[in-house]
């Protein structure tokens, strides 16, 4: 008994797919004609034969079934394996129908029971099995890569010890009843909650740009926030176009439920890993040649895991690009109040500020969990300047709200101007030392890394320390890493980078002394794969 | 429907219907929304009777989150707490607050089944909860059989981003709505025959909108059935405190223990949004008794994780047996005062109700009052319902019901003064019908009393006549 088959893009692509059987025999044909005739050759004859070739092989490509979600035989870490996170097609099912087997579940429920091949995942999962600690546990695995920020929790304890409020319920000393917090509140935050963040927003960022709350739906926390974006802008089988190296989140946030793909347009440490449209028409180019759909482009700004900026100038270029292709941009701006070098952050927001015309494709996502450190809140905006967008979003923000008793919480604290000024220079200041500590004993190690001043991490080039210049060299080194000198980072494949060799590590959830045990376990690592190499 | 040069840029999902934010079911809230009713400031304003929220309890919990300052971590007494809850963002959850609503599950059901809180998987309430397990349990074109009426969203929870899609078993008044085996297997053959691969099966119980529980033997037929045909069974049992008198909630956790089942098929839905009146802390349990779902659905909880300061207040508040066991006792008890209150209410005016004893709201039979047995009768009713009584009610017809006439009523989410207002609007309502239906009699017997006062008069409550046809013996 057969299925109907659900649409796919492939289908779709092969009705416009131009060459028919019929159009190949006339030019096959009617050229041979000419060519027995004396006329147009052995060119011709030449021609033909390839160029039905060539289209044997597209016809071929088109038609090749998706690759059901397989079990990795090597063990190399190769980033193909994360395709075992894609959705795989339903028709990889129909085998299941009526079978007296064990019961189905959901392909996507197949396709995450296996365990998670990632290293960015393997890591997590380490730690949390054997997790350092300065007293109990001395040689357990210190955690570097989550990007956390434990550096100023004390401004907040202190900020909340001096406006205590006798319980969740209270406002300002005044305890409200619980219908403030119980009741059903609308989906996409309370309004006094979305003029806090709007505000926060705009300080953290400097004050170059100020957002509208009306343009603003909450979140329970950035993950969903992307996803629901994704919903939004893109059907299943179509693309997002994504900057590498990228956070290796990003592959389930915004691929797993929604059956979008990312694209991988690769950057450079030689442009310290900054986009270049050349590379992105490149990628769009031959995305569309495969048949599928970019939808836009996805961007982090600081990037995670580089920690760089992307220049005003580059920005414009994106929004020209976006703008000659009909396509969107998503700018993921949680780091912005992360900053802590000079250079100065420029939003999507700022650029928009200035531009006149279409902003119905740029959508920014932002979080709380990062700047203010607060990630077990979940709180995430998506702020889009497409009235449709919002709409639509909104709707979706039923299956990720944000708990009420949280936003009362937070609304009196970020909206206190005088303590987010005070917070973030602090965390400036902080992240900053921390950062000159690490990167200092990384260097004496003759480890460098990429010129960054945003975020919770250093991108570290250990590519000194591989004994082949490849994937397979890193992840042994990561191993290593993770094994013997049990720390745990994120190595650069499991964030798509091209070049081998590259390791974020976040310094954030350390302490100085802490620093210090850390580079001296990398320190015994490196000289053993000196030694060996 | 003509998409915006907007729009155009938007996906399939972003611009289709399934959030069913369209249908007529939220035009009644609209009218609320314009027009609330305010006990002080707008007595004439819409009452909102659409809305199944229980405010009934609010001042046990408040007296409890006072009472406990520490389970509040922005209190002087909590702060102390607040860097771990703060950062704690394992979608494992607190162990404390998965124990807790464990316990909580638990005591709902009398302790006759006990939970285990590493199967316990968090997810945006219960919203949330219901996509995740259809995320979890089937593919896009995949279909769920669901008893109906049923609520009215579950199409847009389980079927809108899923792609899944929901057949109805319809059930009607001739059998007092029960789910019988033949409309089940009937349900299911037509699907088969349609192509269609059925992967399983979804039903709250206790019933929204009817309020009643599931007895031992349909509950056993359901667990069968999904035995046979090798396919899931999902109990949304969102009301399971919900109950107010006899006879007792019986959950599919303990069908299980008592009858051969595949476990694997087995998983619960929950959410402390109806039971314990918090619909604004968002928290949604997936229960499942198949490893791979519970696996599978706590990696899609990050996409509505419950905010840890909740879980900790809740933790705290949900081990506290004491306050759980007076809090379940008197929930009952208010539910019960307040049902009885609304339906006796609602029988001296001659209105009765589908005879039920859980969840927050009744199924109103207003049949007699239909001009046809159709659905326009029933829209053009509830079009009058709204505007002129001014309440608004819930029509049959966005629950999916096949039988026209029937309307939910909420009536936990307002204080005795509004119940007492509601009533008495009916009352007047029904009076007018009896007036004007009565004036039709009257003029078909060419008798002319023509004076609307003399009318108003006679045709009071206490004086119908016994064979007005409107009266109900």
């Amino acid at each position: 008994m057969t299925r109907p088959r659900p649409r796919t893009n492939e289908s779709e692509s092969e009705t416009r797919n131009p060459t028919g059987g019929g159009a190949t025999a006339m030019r096959l044909i009617v050229p041979l004609q000419g060519v027995v005739q004396g006329r147009g050759g052995l060119i011709l004859g030449t021609l033909i034969p390839c160029a039905l070739f060539y289209f044997f092989q597209l016809y071929l490509k088109r038609h090749r079934s998706p690759k059901p979600g397989s079990n990795p035989t090597s063990p190399s870490q190769s980033s193909s394996n994360l395709s075992d996170l894609q959705r795989s097609s339903s028709r990889s099912n129909l085998s299941s129908r009526g079978s007296i087997g064990p019961v189905q579940v959901s392909s996507r429920a197949s396709s995450i029971a296996k365990p998670n091949d990632s290293p960015y995942y393997i890591g997590l999962d380490r730690v949390s099995e054997d997790p350092y600690d300065r007293l109990d546990n001395p040689n357990g695995v210190i955690q570097l890569g989550l990007s956390e920020n434990r550096l100023c929790f004390d401004l907040i304890e202190k900020w909340l010890s001096e406006n205590t409020k006798d319980s969740v319920m209270g406002r300002d000393g005044v305890d409200l009843s619980i219908s403030g917090i119980a009741p059903y509140q609308p989906s996409d935050g309370l309004m006094e909650f979305k003029v806090a963040m709007a505000g926060f927003m705009s300080q953290v960022m400097g004050r170059a740009v100020s957002f509208d709350p009306s343009q603003m739906v909450l979140t329970a926390g950035a993950t969903p926030a992307l996803e629901i974006l994704c919903f939004c802008l893109a059907d299943p089988g179509n693309a997002f176009l994504v900057p590498t190296p990228y956070y290796p989140g990003f592959d389930r946030d915004m691929r797993w439920r929604t059956g979008v793909e990312l694209i991988p347009v690769h950057c450079r440490s030689t442009d310290n890993f900054i986009i270049s449209i050349t590379a992105l028409d490149q990628a769009f180019n031959q995305t569309r040649k495969r048949g599928i759909k970019v939808r836009g482009i996805l961007i982090s700004n600081p990037s995670n895991p580089v920690g760089n900026l992307l220049p005003r100038e580059t920005l414009y270029n994106l929004l020209d690009f976006a703008r000659e292709k009909n396509i969107h941009i998503v700018s993921d701006e949680i780091f912005a109040g992360s900053m802590y070098g000079s250079e100065e952050f420029v939003s999507m927001a700022e650029i928009l500020d200035m531009e006149d015309i279409d902003k119905n494709r740029i959508h920014i996502v932002y979080g709380l969990s990062k700047d203010l450190a607060l990630p077990g809140f979940r709180v995430g905006v998506i702020y889009s300047f497409n009235e449709s967008v919002l709409v639509a979003a909104k709707k979706l923000t039923r299956f990720s709200s944000i708990s009420a008793p949280t936003q009362r919480l937070l609304i009196s604290m970020v909206s206190d101007t005088r303590f987010i000024q005070e917070y973030i220079e602090t965390n400036k200041k902080r992240i900053r030392e921390m950062h000159d500590l690490f990167v200092e004993g990384l260097k004496q190690l003759g480890i460098k890394c990429a010129q960054s001043c945003a975020g919770l991490y250093c991108w570290a080039d250990m590519s000194g320390l591989i004994s082949s210049y490849s994937e397979k060299g890193e992840l042994e080194l990561w191993d290593k890493l993770l094994n013997i000198a049990k720390i745990n980072v994120t190595p650069g494949s499991a964030c798509h980078c091209i070049e081998p060799g590259w390791f974020r590590c976040c310094f954030t959830t350390l302490s100085q002394e802490d620093v210090v045990i850390v580079i001296e376990r990398i320190r015994k690592v490196a000289e053993t794969c000196k030694i060996s190499s | 429907m003509a998409l915006t040069k907007d729009q155009q840029l938007l996906s399939k999902i972003a611009t289709n219907d399934r959030h069913g934010e369209n249908s007529p079911y939220f035009d009644g809230w609209k009218a609320y929304d314009n027009n609330p009713y305010h006990p002080i400031n707008n007595r004439e304003g819409v009452i909102q009777m659409g809305l199944a929220e229980n405010q009934l309890c609010f001042d046990l919990i408040q007296k409890w989150i006072r009472r406990n300052p520490k389970a509040s971590i922005c209190t002087a007494e909590g702060v102390h707490e607040f860097k771990n809850i703060a950062i704690f963002q394992d979608y494992h959850g607190f162990k404390e607050f998965r124990q807790a609503v464990a316990n909580f599950m638990g005591k709902a059901r009398g302790g006759r089944v006990t939970f285990d809180p590493n199967r316990i998987v968090m997810s945006g309430g219960a919203t949330g909860a219901n996509e995740t397990v259809m995320f979890c349990l089937a593919n896009p074109g995949d279909a769920f059989l669901v008893p109906s009426p049923c609520y009215p969203a579950f199409d847009r929870d389980c079927g809108w981003r899923t792609g899944v899609q929901l057949i109805p078993v319809n059930c009607d008044s001739s059998n007092n709505f029960l789910i019988t085996k033949a409309a089940l297997e009937a349900a299911y053959e037509r699907a088969q025959q349609d192509n269609i691969n059925v992967k399983g099966l979804i039903m709250a119980n206790p019933s929204n909108p009817l309020g009643t529980v599931l007895d031992r033997d349909t509950l056993r037929s359901l667990v069968s059935f999904v035995n046979e045909k090798k396919i899931h069974l999902v109990s949304d049992e969102i009301y399971a405190a919900s109950v107010f008198s006899t006879p007792s909630f019986i959950s599919v956790s303990e069908i299980i223990e008592e009858m051969e089942c595949d476990r694997d098929l087995i998983h619960i839905v929950y959410s402390l949004s109806k039971d314990m009146g918090l619909p604004g802390f968002r928290v949604g349990i997936v229960y499942s008794y198949n490893d791979a779902v519970v696996n599978c659905g706590r990696k899609m909880s990050s996409f509505g994780l419950v905010s840890s300061q909740t879980q900790h207040l809740l933790a705290s508040m949900l081990s506290d047996d004491e306050f759980v066991d007076n809090f379940l006792k008197e929930n009952s008890e208010r539910l019960a005062k307040r049902h009885s209150l609304f339906t006796k209410g609602l029988e001296k005016v001659g209105i009765t109700c589908l005879k039920s004893n859980a969840g927050l709201f009744v199924w109103m039979d207003l049949r007699r009052l239909l001009k046809e047995q159709t659905l326009e009768s029933e829209m053009t009713l509830w079009r009058v319902i709204i505007s002129e009584v001014k309440l608004n009610v819930s029509p049959g017809s966005s629950f999916h019901c096949s039988e026209p006439g029937w309307f939910r009523v909420c009536f936990a989410n307002m204080d005795d003064d509004t119940v007492e207002v509601a009533l008495e609007r009916i009352r007047i309502f029904v009076e007018k019908q009896q007036v004007k239906s009565k004036r039709k009699f009257q003029s078909n017997l060419k008798l002319s009393f023509t004076s609307r006062r003399y009318d108003e008069s006679v045709m009071s409550p206490h004086m119908m006549s016994p064979r007005s046809p409107l009266v109900r013996a």
